[in-house]
């Protein structure tokens, strides 16, 4: 102890005094990559505000969010998203809802019933669809399912007068692509949380009697309920920000959500519109990048209390 | 799971019947009536390396920061679960919003304009989260009594990291960054206001970076929304399947490997 205090810093041999420098000095170059993810989301939200704010000030806040007229390039310019907003939330609604239903089941399936390698196949592919492009996606869905799309639609509205004929670019198409899109993950998340159940809980039930589908049923995914709720709010994220596929089968028009209705979702009008826009316009596709990234916050922190809650209650 | 299977074959049929390795490395030329995408492929593998440059060490310096400083004593520090939440929340971000703010911030805050650096700069905050998820876990995989092996022998902290932990770490690292690299590879909304469309092949190759340049899925998106280059675009689509596959796999073996 007096040793270690007589040899003050002055008596540290060069090497070693090198040693610290360069101790401290990456000490401080880690911190600073550490902050940096801090940093970046702060800086993407503080340029997100101001650049979307001004023309909500100029809008109006009630009039932008809650106008169901878009018709920026009028000589009487009107910026109401309301049609956008309802678009994404509806095809978002649709297309986590078929995904979790198709994904779970699928999941429950691979996981309980389907021989190793016929799962080991299915997984790789969900990987792969999972990784694939979304100019991938949405090349598919313009040359496979909007031609089938517009099929079901000719025979549907036969004669009617009063329907405007998308040839299947509508609703409907973008839905069922984003169905598509997000099913992988939605199956991954389901695989996993399906193999966290306890091995005695599934043991327990098929020892009282019932039979492996009442198992998978009544016991498997009430248990896995948390990871499928997880992999539903991921899907919403994902559903919610994808513009490039769902903006080469969703028609682009702006319109209220019926399935056979063209439509444009608030990611797609930004691209459709941002290359050719000015002034007051380009500021409002802002707006809505603005919108859709309070969206997309709000959702994260939500999943993240429910993740961190579900997490507390295991651990305790 | 059928309909999964059903739109590779559908890629595969469509895409193998045009494939040909003259249109991969060929140029678009209109008046030779034809198509090419060897330019949206130089402008993807400029925007791979440069979003690499500027991610990878950041990136596995964050993970190494969570993991090896403010990770070990027990109880997450409320900054380490900021940090935590923050690189959840840079996942989240949709790249249609990555895409404006690289715009608003790279392109005219900085001043550089529609280019391939501002695409680059914009995708390596989407990297970003993909590399520090990866890498953390691969430096939790490092065994602890190597750590305490090597601080016993008088490492310093910096030394035991730079020879102990990331040595043992590398493939994990490297599957990291693959993943990273499949993710900048496939992007394509981000791009189109960052990077700009240009279909064009580098005039210099040391100032392309400040050029305009589409990358190749921003390319097979201009041709399929001009209506003229939809099997081509199909041909693209699978090589660049394959590619990503080949990527993927590598990067599950990779990081298997390390546990």
């Amino acid at each position: 102890m007096v040793k270690n205090i007589l040899r003050s810093r002055g008596n540290l041999s060069r090497a070693e005094r090198s040693r610290k420098f360069w101790d401290s000095f990456m000490y401080w170059c880690f911190s600073l990559c550490g902050l940096s993810a801090i940093a970046a989301v702060c800086g993407i939200a503080a340029y997100m505000v101001l650049a979307g704010t001004p023309a909500i000030n100029e809008i109006g806040l009630f009039h932008f969010l809650l106008g169901s007229r878009w018709e920026p390039t009028a000589p009487q310019p009107a910026f109401g998203v309301l049609p956008m907003i309802l678009t994404s939330v509806a095809g978002t609604a649709l297309s986590v809802l078929a995904s979790v239903l198709v994904g779970t089941l699928t999941a429950v399936f691979l996981e309980e019933l389907a021989p190793n390698r016929l799962r080991q196949a299915a997984q790789a592919t969900a990987a792969l669809m999972a990784g694939l492009p979304s100019v991938v996606y949405g090349l598919v869905g313009a040359t496979l399912l909007v031609p089938l799309v517009g099929k079901a639609e000719n025979a549907l509205f036969r004669g009617s007068s009063s329907h405007i004929f998308t040839g299947g670019a509508n609703l409907l198409s973008a839905s069922i692509l984003l169905t598509v899109m997000i099913l992988p993950t939605a199956i991954q998340v389901g695989g996993i949380s399906l193999r966290a159940v306890p091995r005695e809980l599934r043991e327990a039930s098929l020892a009282l009697g019932a039979d492996r589908t009442e198992t998978a049923f009544k016991v498997l995914i009430p248990a896995a309920r948390p990871g499928i709720v997880t992999g539903a709010v991921l899907g919403t994220g994902r559903a919610m920000g994808e513009a490039m596929a769902v903006m080469m089968v969703s028609g682009n028009a702006v319109n209220f959500p019926l399935p056979f209705h063209s439509v444009r979702f608030l990611t797609t009008g930004i691209v459709t519109e941002m290359g050719y826009s000015s002034g007051l316009h380009r500021k409002a596709l802002f707006s809505i990048g603005l919108a859709l990234f309070v969206w997309i916050l709000a959702t994260d922190l939500i999943l993240e209390a429910l993740v961190q809650r579900e997490g507390g209650g295991q651990s305790a | 799971m059928t309909a999964m299977m059903a739109i590779l074959f559908y890629i595969l049929l469509r895409g193998a019947s045009k494939l040909r390795l003259s249109l991969l490395i060929g140029q678009p030329s209109p008046l030779k009536g034809e198509y090419g995408f060897l330019p949206g492929l130089v402008n993807t593998l400029y925007i791979v390396v440069l979003t690499l440059l500027a991610a990878v060490p950041v990136g596995i310096g964050a993970a190494v920061y969570l993991n090896e400083y403010v990770g070990r004593s027990g109880r997450p520090s409320r900054l380490v679960r900021l940090i935590n939440l923050m690189v959840e929340a840079l996942a989240g971000i949709p790249s249609i919003v990555y895409g404006l703010f690289g715009a608003v911030f790279f392109g005219e805050a900085l001043r550089l304009g529609y280019s391939i650096l501002t695409g680059s700069l914009t995708l390596s905050l989407m990297a970003l989260p993909i590399i520090i998820r990866a890498s953390q876990e691969s430096l939790a995989a490092v065994p602890q009594c190597l750590r305490e092996g090597a601080l016993g022998c008088g490492a310093s902290q910096w030394q035991m990291i730079w020879s102990v932990v990331l040595p043992c770490a590398k493939r994990g690292l490297l599957s990291s960054v693959l993943l990273a690299v499949g993710r900048i590879m496939g992007e394509s909304a981000a791009l189109l206001f960052t990077a700009g469309a240009a279909v064009n092949l580098p005039k210099n190759w040391l100032t392309h970076p400040l050029a305009s340049g589409a990358s190749l899925t921003v390319q097979m998106y201009l041709g399929v929304s001009s209506g003229k280059y939809i099997d081509e675009a199909f041909a693209a689509a699978l090589a660049l399947a394959a590619v990503l596959l080949g990527i993927y796999l590598l990067a599950g073996i990779l990081g298997r490997e390390d546990k």
